[in-house]
């Protein structure tokens, strides 16, 4: 019998870090109850994912125990209520390698991280003194790709109409990959900011960015990179990933809806004028004009979603307790099983990578031509939940020719068991529709 | 599965086996003929459906459209109930089918003004498909607005 040893420096497979799904499950309270008279099979995490008991108690506690206004009050309680604030910053600026906690901006979501960079462009495209990296008008160009959430779309369509500037994008390739043979005739000198989606909430894709990045900073262009699949799934290092703003959510990282997270480079952010007027974002005000704050806080304005974001630090402390990495692997096990089981289902067509490479956990499908509202529908009797029409990337869906989609989405609780659940589920579908 | 309510077999059918399907030209040059599309934004289902009429009578109405089972079925059923029908007889039927989704699923629904639209009964305890069903519906509407027949006091009287 011959062995094979893996030679010294190339991955070492049992040293990949793993954890016990079961006991992760443990901690998930919502997974145990029923649907439908069936155990609950929740493969929608892509849309939101579910909140562990440790993020849950946090977010009671910080109300029961903590709850007061941020840096405003002198009183013992403001003061707890802003150390456990700013403590979730400083924890999310560790989990992301952001070089300073004042690059870390709370939003409500990423949707909300995207405008508020639109918004700046646009308020500084109206003031000559603003940074020209941010002026846009007539010729300039703003580049994002025929991937993308339409959260990452719409915003920049809405700027480019306020500014003249021009909007152009990547393709998709049929295999469900960033087309990237045009990356010189689209990123120019024309362009102002690239915005691209790290991991596509439809296809599964993860891009490798390395290239854009490299062409980017050739012309002079910003790089913005929604993350919002990615920083939940896999470990992301803005140091590594050499962008210029990221953005995040935190309900689909096992934190509470209501918070989400732009992390820019310190020196972009801090030439960005102000988007939100209100409290807390000012240095000074008078009745005809005010100065700003340093970022974060010129971006903050209003109370933000105080205990939101102290549950976002614990969701973030809970998931490096398991390990990001250990999280990812288990993810891409998950999807190799889940790839290969609906290979074996008669009439199934999956749109995006169809290996379990440079791909996540999100797998997009069409059954035949059984409608994906009546496939959600069939398999939501049976406990299944999948989400089914266009995922907020209609250019998607109309790149393939389907008007929708069902979408099975994994995290760090989904099980092999969960999958076959949902193959058998399908064929039950095959049975009414056929 | 706790399913039967909603897929019932009339709906199956009429989704294998549309009736009426197509969008069709109307041959009396006198007719007045119009149609609406309207789209179910949340899935991206679709429907046109156009109204041929005389001012009295529905002398057509004729769809095409794509979507899930329900919203399609329901254009069938649409069709079949309304085509050929006078005026004030097909507003009293759209009424009917709009309170039976609207209701929750606590409508019981006269077979005699509804035909096989009673089959959508059980669709009114989907809240998430009621939308499906009343697409075709809908769009009914406001294509027979556009032909000059719309919910006027007259025509609902």
């Amino acid at each position: 019998m011959t062995t094979i040893a893996i030679p010294a420096g190339m991955p070492q497979y049992d040293d990949m870090p793993r954890f016990d799904v079961e006991r992760v499950r443990a901690d998930f309270p919502i997974l145990d109850r029923e649907v439908n008279g069936h155990p609950l099979v929740y493969l929608d995490s892509a849309n939101t994912s579910h909140k562990p008991r440790q993020v849950l108690d946090v977010l009671a506690g910080h109300y029961a125990q903590h709850n007061a206004n941020v840096s405003r009050s002198v009183h013992t309680l403001g003061t707890e209520a802003t150390e456990a604030y700013e403590g979730a910053r400083a924890k999310i600026a560790t989990f992301v390698n952001a070089p300073s906690v004042d690059e870390v901006v709370f939003t409500k979501n990423s949707t909300e991280a995207i405008n508020l960079v639109a918004y700046a462009f646009s308020n500084a495209s109206l003031r000559a003194d603003a940074d020209s990296r941010f002026r846009l008008g007539p010729g300039d160009e703003v580049v994002i790709s025929e991937m993308e959430h339409h959260s990452n779309i719409v915003p920049w369509q809405l700027l480019c109409e306020r500014t003249g500037a021009t909007l152009r994008w990547f393709s998709v390739t049929e295999n469900g990959r960033l087309d990237e043979s045009n990356l010189d005739e689209l990123v120019t000198e024309r362009t102002k900011i690239v915005s691209l989606v790290h991991m596509s909430n439809i296809l599964g894709t993860v891009n490798a960015t390395s290239r854009i990045t490299a062409r980017v900073r050739e012309v002079g262009a910003l790089l913005l990179l929604d993350c919002s699949q990615s920083v939940p799934h896999l470990p992301v290092d803005v140091v590594d990933l050499d962008a210029d703003f990221i953005v995040f959510t935190g309900h689909k990282m096992c934190g509470p809806t209501g918070i989400g997270v732009l992390w820019g480079r310190a020196e972009l952010l801090a030439a960005m004028p102000p988007v939100f007027g209100g409290g807390s974002m000012i240095e000074t005000v008078t009745m005809q004009r005010s100065t700003f704050a340093a970022p974060p806080a010129r971006f903050e304005a209003g109370t933000p979603p105080i205990a939101e974001a102290v549950a976002l630090g614990a969701a973030v402390d809970y998931l490096t307790g398991i390990g990001m990495r250990a999280i990812q692997w288990h993810e891409k096990e998950i999807t190799a099983y889940a790839l290969d089981a609906l290979a074996s289902v008669p009439g199934l067509r999956i749109f995006g990578p169809t290996v379990p490479v440079g791909r996540g956990g999100t797998i997009s499908f069409a059954l035949g031509d059984i409608h994906p509202h009546d496939v959600g529908q069939v398999l939501d009797a049976l406990g299944v939940q999948v989400r089914v029409g266009h995922h907020c990337a209609r250019p998607v869906c109309v790149r393939y020719g389907v008007p929708a989609t069902t979408r099975a989405s994994f995290y760090l609780y989904t099980t092999t068991g969960e999958i076959d659940a949902l193959v058998r589920g399908l064929e039950q579908v095959r049975k009414v529709f056929g | 599965m706790q399913l039967d309510g909603l897929y019932q077999d009339i709906i199956l059918d009429h989704y294998k086996h549309p009736q009426g399907r197509g969008l069709r030209d109307c041959a009396d040059p006198q007719a007045r003929v119009a149609e609406a599309h309207h789209v179910n934004p949340t899935c991206g289902d679709e429907v046109t459906v156009r109204v041929a009429t005389d001012g009295s009578v529905l002398t057509d109405v004729s769809y095409d459209g794509m979507g899930c089972s329900i919203s399609q079925a329901s254009a069938s059923v649409l069709h079949e109930l309304l085509h050929g029908r006078a005026v004030a007889d097909a507003f009293g039927v759209h009424e009917a089918f709009v309170e039976l989704m609207s209701g929750r699923g606590q409508v019981t629904p006269d077979e005699d003004v509804l035909g096989d639209g009673v089959a959508f009964a059980g669709v009114a305890r989907y809240p998430a498909r009621v939308k499906c069903a009343l697409l075709p519906w809908m769009a009914f509407k406001d294509a027979a607005a556009r032909a000059g027949v719309g919910a006027s006091p007259e025509v609902k009287a």
